[in-house]
Formats: C-alpha cells, structure tokens, sequence
C-alpha cells in the first residue's frame, strides 16, 4: 500500500529529481537569492510584445534550461504536466504546443510546482511514466490585470498584500538516480475559513497549509523535528506567522525548521508588501535555491508545502470567500554512495 | 482565542492594521498640495490670459489630468499613489490616471476590443454614478422648483 | 491666502475619502462613486458653490468636483429648456473634462506601454 493514513503518497521506488531550471524576471533578479537562477531577465517584459508572451517565455525558457543542464532530449519525456495562474492555463497549454510529449495541464494555484511535482512522482511509482517533465509559471503583470486591477492604476494596498513573482521553474523527474529524492507527498484537503479579502492571501491559506502539514506528521508519524526545513510556497509575513501559530495549538513546535518562499525571494526593502506570491514562488525557491542547498549539504531533509489561493475575481465580487489547499512534497539530498 | 476554535476572530490579531492616522495624514498633504497646484494653476490663467473663473477652473483641472496621464504613461502614478492612497486616486487626476491606466493596459488587446472598450473598466464608476446620481436629482429639481 | 484655503479644503476632502477607505472597509471603486454621487448632491442643493467660492481648486479637483461639474450643467439646462434637457445638459461643464480624458488616454495608449 502506497497511501499512508489519509493522505499521504509515500513512494515505493526511489523517484529522483533529475534536473532543474529557473528563470526570473528583474525584481526577483535583484533579491538576495539572485545566484541561484538559471536565467534572470533585467525587462518585466522579457523582450516580448505582452505580458502573456512574457510569462509564456519564461516557462519555455525554464524548461530549455532544465533539459539543457542535464542533457536530456524531448524522447526522454513520457509526460508533461504544467499549470500557472492565468484563465484556461494559456501559459501551460501554449507552452505544451512545443513539447513533444503527452500533457495533462494542472491548475492548484500558486500550489501548482508541488502538484505537479506529486503527481509525476506517482504517476513514475505507479507505472505510468518513466519521466516526466513539470513546470509552472507566473508573472506580476498578468496576474495583476487578470486577478486585480490594470497595472498602471494608483491603487493604496494594505501590508497584508502579496507581490506576484516573476518567474518559472522546470523539473525532471525520473527513476534515474539524480542528487534529490521525492520521498513522500501529502496531498491537501480544500480548506475554507471564510476569510474573503482578495489583498490577504497570507490568512486565507494559513489554515489549509496548517491542515496539510499536521495530517502529514499524523500519516506518516512524524515530528517537525525529523525535517531540517519545513517550507511553505507563499504565506508571506501575515501568513506564516499564523501557520506557526496554528501549529503550536496543535502541538507542533516549528520554531527553528520553518520558513516561507515568499518571504525568502525579496529583500524586505523591495517594497513587496507581506511578501512574494504566486506559482513561480514555491517553484523558484525551491527548485533553484533549496535544492542548492541540499547539494551544498546545509539541508538534509526537507518538506516543501506549497499554498493556493482557490478564488477568482468574479467570486471575490460575488461576496464568496476564499477555499485555499496546501500540497507537500518531501524531498531529501541523495548523498555520494548511498 | 484559538485559531483552531474561531479562525475569523482570531486571526485579525495577526493582519496588521493600516496606519489610520498616517494614511489620512498622507491624503491630506498630498491631495491639499495637487488643489494648491491646481489653484495656482487656475489663477494664472485668469491673470495671462484673461479667462472667466469657471474656464479657468476647468483648464486648470485639465492641466493636472495632463500631468497625471503623463505620469501613468511613463509608470510613475501608481507608485505615487501607492504612497499618497486618497490623495493621489480621489482626485480628478486619479480619475485621468484610471482611464489611461485601463486604456495603456489593454493596448495588447488592440485598439476596439482593448483600448476603446476596456478604458473605463476602472474609472466608469465615478461616470455612471454621476450621471444617474445627476438624472435622478435633475428630474427632483425640476419636480420641485 | 486662497492657496491654502485650497489646500486645507482638497486636503480634506482627501483625507475623508481616505478614512473611509482604511476604516469603513470600501474598496477605492465604492469610494469613488460615493464621493461621485455625493458631489452631485452637493452640487444640485447649492452647497458646492458656495465652497468652491471659497476654496476654489481645493473643492473642483478632488473626485466631487466632478460630481458637481454634471450638477452645475443639469442647473444650468434646466432653467432654460424644461427638464428633458436634463441629459444634455449635465455635460455642458462635466463633457469638457471627460472628452479630454478619454482623448487623452486614447493617444497615451498609442505612445506609451505599461511599465507594470
């Protein structure tokens, strides 16, 4: 039996992370995590005509440079799954026209690089593949006209709001054996606490990411203390702060383990609100810079929960509040001879 | 209180609040400054050329919209609003800045089903709110004069 | 003189907008409308003259001033064509204002890309 307690996937073969590739726009380019992308853009509009095309080339370019730094060709692909936040996935779907390979488009919001990321992995357990490519992708611009308002308009956000990053991030996955290890994933419940400010997203998630954490300890018996990370995709300050909080009634202590992408990506002078946001957070952070420091031998074990924001405009404006899920993926460093 | 027991409560000690006192004090500022610009403006008009007041009035309102779509053209209004909130948006320059910040956005669209149908996405409330606010209160006015 | 009458009255104005914002909760669209509609009122009923006689630009420019421009026109039509004027006459002072905004946004679309 591969599921443990509810909701937990935990891998009978040894699926590894064969490669990775980021790309970034300029604002992410400029934080203190600039030496861990791939490519990084100095234009928001990475030399093309729109926004769209922009993020659209972002995640091509990603997945060129995944493949291009570890040697592998498109018949190596038995899969394809991507997402990003735009309306009917257009990022994912046109970037698939290239990739010759099957697709299936994903869409958990901003939890997209870590749904994508379980599911290849137990699609390659399971059978189904022998590797699959996952990428996801967003863009501060796009999100911004689609989710709120156009992005010249003067508009006074509060603290509470996050900062949509600029990016993608491609991974391979495989049976080969690489310098990661997907372990176990825990696949979240769609967790409503009624919350329903679109500029909050840090509140609106906390609870669903508190949720997918604990059931995991729970499924697997585990204890925070038996990861060296523990990462969630984008709660940014108001978010993580809550999670933390949540965790300790019940129980839980992530004092020293605990961090969020969001806020690693900016320097908090960058004037980006509670933090980084959207698909390219967790995605970014976690394929360029945590994996890194899983090589460099800093982490040994880490569980990576990315967060999604369920909502859409239309809800926001229909007085609905906000679902949110959390899915994790616990990843560790494959050490020399193991 | 728990977070687990009552989340909507409980959580609004962890969302920083906005700075009531410094926001306002910011609009204030910012706003009283755009009108005394605006003022002067409108009183050099009288003074060089010789305009009635209301014209006057008018051309002045007109130069600070330029200012403002010349600002949102060149990406530097929403910043300034970001820091100035009511000062910068709930003037009539932040109406400029919601019409032309609508229409730049939707250039990527083309020219009738982006820039011409998008532009007043954000700024056609302050027009439909005023014209059905003026229709209504219009016919009042008639009834009862 | 009149220069800080303008400022104290537009700044205020500003700041009312902005209380009600942070701490009524309205997003800056509700704001808008509501300041729209109220200068309107303001405008029909005869009271943003007299603050306009006194503060001048401080009352004209912020977002009720346009309220008051569609007033000022309906008045003005009113008293001399009966009341199916109404609709033509709000935008004898209010068209001015929106003609040159929407021409102006037009050609800055042509000129200009959004920075994001």
């Amino acid at each position: 039996m591969k599921l443990a307690g509810k909701q937990t996937w935990v891998f009978e073969h040894d699926i590894y992370i064969q490669e990775t590739g980021t790309a970034v726009g300029p604002l992410e380019a400029e934080g203190p995590l600039r030496e861990s992308f791939d490519i990084a853009h100095d234009d928001l509009y990475c030399g093309e005509r729109t926004w769209e095309l922009a993020e659209r080339r972002l995640m091509q370019e990603a997945i060129d440079v995944c493949l291009q730094k570890g040697s592998i060709s498109f018949d190596d692909i038995d899969l394809f799954l991507a997402g990003d936040l735009l309306n009917q996935n257009v990022t994912a779907n046109y970037v698939a026209r290239t990739i010759p390979a099957p697709f299936l488009c994903m869409f958990g919001a901003c939890s997209t690089s870590m749904q994508t990321a379980a599911v290849g992995a137990a699609l390659i357990d399971g059978g189904f593949a022998r590797t699959v490519l996952a990428a996801t992708s967003s863009h501060n611009a796009t999100a911004e006209r689609q989710f709120r308002y156009p992005t010249e308009l003067g508009v006074q956000k509060p603290k509470t709001a996050t900062f949509t990053v600029t990016g993608a991030g491609a991974v391979v996955i495989g049976r080969k054996r690489g310098r990661w290890r997907i372990a176990a994933a825990t696949i979240g419940k769609v967790i409503d606490a009624g919350t329903a400010n679109p500029f909050d997203m840090g509140s609106a998630m906390a609870p669903a990411a508190a949720s997918t954490i604990e059931q995991h300890f729970i499924d697997l018996g585990v204890s925070p203390a038996d990861y060296d990370l523990i990462v969630t995709g984008d709660l940014s300050r108001v978010g993580s702060v809550i999670v933390r909080q949540m965790l300790a009634e019940s129980g839980y202590d992530v004092t020293d383990n605990y961090n969020d992408c969001g806020l690693m990506i900016y320097r908090p002078d960058q004037n980006v609100f509670a933090g980084g946001s959207g698909c390219a957070c967790c995605a970014v952070v976690t394929y360029g810079h945590l994996l890194k420091e899983m090589e460099r031998g800093a982490l040994q074990k880490i569980f990576v929960v990315a967060t999604g924001a369920l909502l859409s405009p239309t809800m926001m404006q229909q007085k609905q509040s906000i679902p949110a899920i959390a899915h994790g993926v616990v990843i560790e460093a494959v050490k020399e001879g193991q | 209180m728990s977070l687990k027991a009552n989340y909507l409560q409980a959580v609004k000690a962890f969302q920083p609040k906005p700075p009531y006192v410094f926001n306002s004090l910011k609009a204030f500022v910012v706003g009283g400054a755009l009108c005394a610009v605006a003022e002067l403006f409108a009183n050099s008009y009288i003074r060089f050329f010789s305009m009635p007041l209301l014209s006057a009035q008018q051309l002045a309102v007109m130069t600070m919209m330029f200012l403002a779509v010349v600002l949102t053209g060149v990406g530097k209004y929403d910043d300034f609003s970001q820091f100035a909130g009511a000062g910068a948006t709930m003037t009539l320059t932040g109406f400029a800045n919601a019409l032309a910040s609508a229409a730049l956005e939707h250039r990527s669209e083309g020219w009738t089903a982006g820039v011409a149908s998008q532009m007043f996405k954000a700024g056609g409330v302050a027009i439909v709110y005023g014209v059905v606010a003026a229709y209504l209160l219009g016919i009042l006015y008639y009834i009862t004069s | 003189m009149d220069y800080v009458v303008a400022f104290i009255v537009g700044g205020a104005l500003c700041a009312i907008a902005q209380l009600v914002m942070d701490i009524g909760k309205f997003s800056q669209m509700h704001v808008m409308g509501l300041f729209v509609a109220t200068g309107v009122f303001l405008g029909i009923s005869g009271i943003y003259d007299r603050l306009i006689a006194v503060a001048g630009a401080g009352a004209v420019l912020p977002i009720s001033g346009f309220g008051y421009f569609l007033a000022k026109g309906v008045l003005a039509q009113n008293e001399v064509n009966g009341w199916l004027a109404i609709g033509s006459g709000m935008f004898q002072f209010a068209g001015a204002i929106l003609s040159f905004a929407v021409v102006l946004s037009f050609f800055t679309a042509l000129l200009c890309k959004p920075k994001g």
